[in-house]
């Protein structure tokens, strides 16, 4: 244990998302040592980023105005959405550019044993989204594994009665990889969503 | 190092670090052990979908200070795979978990219990029986190995021969008029003998209970794993209930007809039925569903 203020600052750190207390303690000597310009700009980082930073009231992703700059371009496919866990979540689909619609920020994944339900995501904002008729496709881009493919199924299940396109990311081989190495369900998925090879 | 192998199955996954899982697994011959699977969240791991719950694996990992690690991971079974893919069962498998993660301890064996486990996954995922009474015959047989059976015909305090009528939770179960304490439940009799059925694994009688026995029993079952529990199991919650008179089919099946990650409609011409939704119903513990 150390005095006041850096334990209060080693605390506070490990409190953060993947930092151990041990990866703490560094960040904190890093910061005792560092030029105090660099920290200040640290402080006002973070205190801007609070502060500007919200979420769209339409997506839930971040957000420097009320909406997004994806649901404030009129450029993009108003009749695509494509539902993800989180904020990160567009960004790496962005990344792509294979996608021109809009998303929608559930917050997460149904996660029964951290004691996550549908009500603690943001499905009845998706739900609102649908009222205009606008929408006719629904892409469901949750993490591929239990949580993301029991979230999907949740979704899938009162979407399609409603006469929605829904679809799944397909699950399959990574690219660049050996199929030797693949384990049974990712193979069986692949199987699953194989394509038709066109001449 | 020092490595080890065993069969086990996972029972939960946590975040660590970047790209790391802390998971957590019921062993055949160990009992519970938390291991470190190295990279398994990266899309390219070795370790796909080996290392996610509900799946049986051919484990091997070498001994670490605090925690193990997994060299190795070869799938026996891809319960979690077909369980996922519908809602209903998904919720009833993960309280099956949870609750195995809370009856048994680190290193300590208990073949029972895994091998109980693996039977009402199996069970599960290939649809024979409705997941609600799976989940209920499981909770109450767990609770069963772990000490704690209760008693639905004779009285658990005299064992004084049944039926009786009497219930009662601290008792440990029906209890005869002269042992009845105050404040006693009376359950139908059907629901005593529908617990019976699954404490014993009596499936023709539990196929043919009522859908308000089964309710009944549920809540019983459920208050016996919470009384015997300090914290409640938490998944209990968010376990969806089937309906089995709503569609002659709908009780049936979790893998078999479901398409592709799309799980079941909700219910014919039903519209949506999604909790929240502006101006429709919510969701009730009991949904009414059939298959689409
Ligand atoms: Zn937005
Ligand atoms: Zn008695």
């Amino acid at each position: 244990m150390y005095e006041g203020v850096v334990q209060d600052l080693i605390d506070e750190l490990g409190r953060l998302p993947g930092v151990g207390p041990k990866s703490a303690q560094r960040i904190a000597f890093h910061l005792l040592q560092a030029d105090p310009a660099d920290v200040r700009r640290l402080v006002s980082a973070l205190v801007e980023v609070k502060e500007k930073v919200r979420f769209c009231e339409v997506c839930g992703n971040v957000a420097e105005g009320e909406k997004c700059r994806i649901c404030a371009d009129s450029r993009r496919d108003g009749s695509a959405i494509c539902v993800v866990e989180e904020p990160k979540d567009v960004v790496a689909i962005e990344r792509t550019r294979e996608f021109r619609g809009r998303y929608h920020v559930l917050g997460g994944a149904i996660s029964p044993i951290e004691g996550v339900g549908p009500d603690d995501l943001r499905i009845k904002e998706l739900m609102t989204r649908l009222a205009s008729g606008e929408v006719t496709e629904i892409i469901i881009a949750t993490d591929p594994n239990l949580e993301g493919e029991a979230t999907a199924s949740y979704l899938a299940r009162f979407l399609r009665p409603m006469g929605l396109r829904v679809t799944r990311l397909a699950s399959g081989l990574p690219v660049g990889g050996d199929l030797e190495y693949a384990d049974e369900v990712t193979l069986g998925r692949a199987f699953e969503g194989r394509r038709l090879l066109d001449a | 190092m020092p490595l080890y192998r065993d069969e086990a199955i996972v029972l939960r996954t946590q975040k660590l670090g970047e790209a790391d899982r802390i998971v957590t697994l019921l062993s055949r011959t160990q009992g519970k052990v938390r291991v470190v699977g190295k990279g398994v969240r990266r899309t390219k791991s070795r370790f796909g979908a080996r290392l996610e719950p509900a799946m049986m694996v051919d484990l091997q990992c070498y001994e670490g200070r605090s925690l193990d690690t997994v060299t190795q991971a070869e799938t026996l079974a891809s319960w979690g795979d077909v369980l996922a893919r519908d809602y209903t069962t998904y919720t009833a498998a993960t309280a099956m978990l949870e609750t195995a993660d809370r009856l048994t301890e680190e290193r300590e064996p208990s073949l029972q219990q895994y091998l109980l486990l693996a039977g009402a996954l199996r069970s599960m995922a290939e649809g024979t029986h409705d997941p609600g009474l799976v989940l209920d015959a499981y909770l109450l047989r767990a609770l069963a190995i772990a000490g704690w059976a209760p008693s639905f015909h004779d009285c658990a305090r005299c064992g004084a021969e049944g039926p009786h009528r009497a219930f009662n939770l601290a008792a440990g179960g029906t209890v005869c008029p002269s042992c009845r304490p105050p404040g006693s439940a009376a359950p139908a009799p059907e629901t005593l003998r529908l617990l019976a059925a699954l404490l014993a694994g009596d499936w023709e009688v539990a196929d043919a209970s009522e859908v308000r026995h089964r309710r009944e029993g549920t809540g019983l079952a459920t208050a016996f794993l919470q009384w015997h529990l300090e914290r409640g199991v938490r998944s209990l919650r968010l376990v969806e209930r089937r309906d089995p008179t709503a569609d002659p089919g709908a009780g049936q099946g979790a893998g078999q007809g479901a398409g592709r990650g799309a799980g079941h409609g909700a219910g014919r011409g039903a519209g949506p039925v999604g909790p929240g939704v502006p101006a429709q119903g919510q969701v009730t513990p009991l949904r009414v569903e059939a298959q689409a």
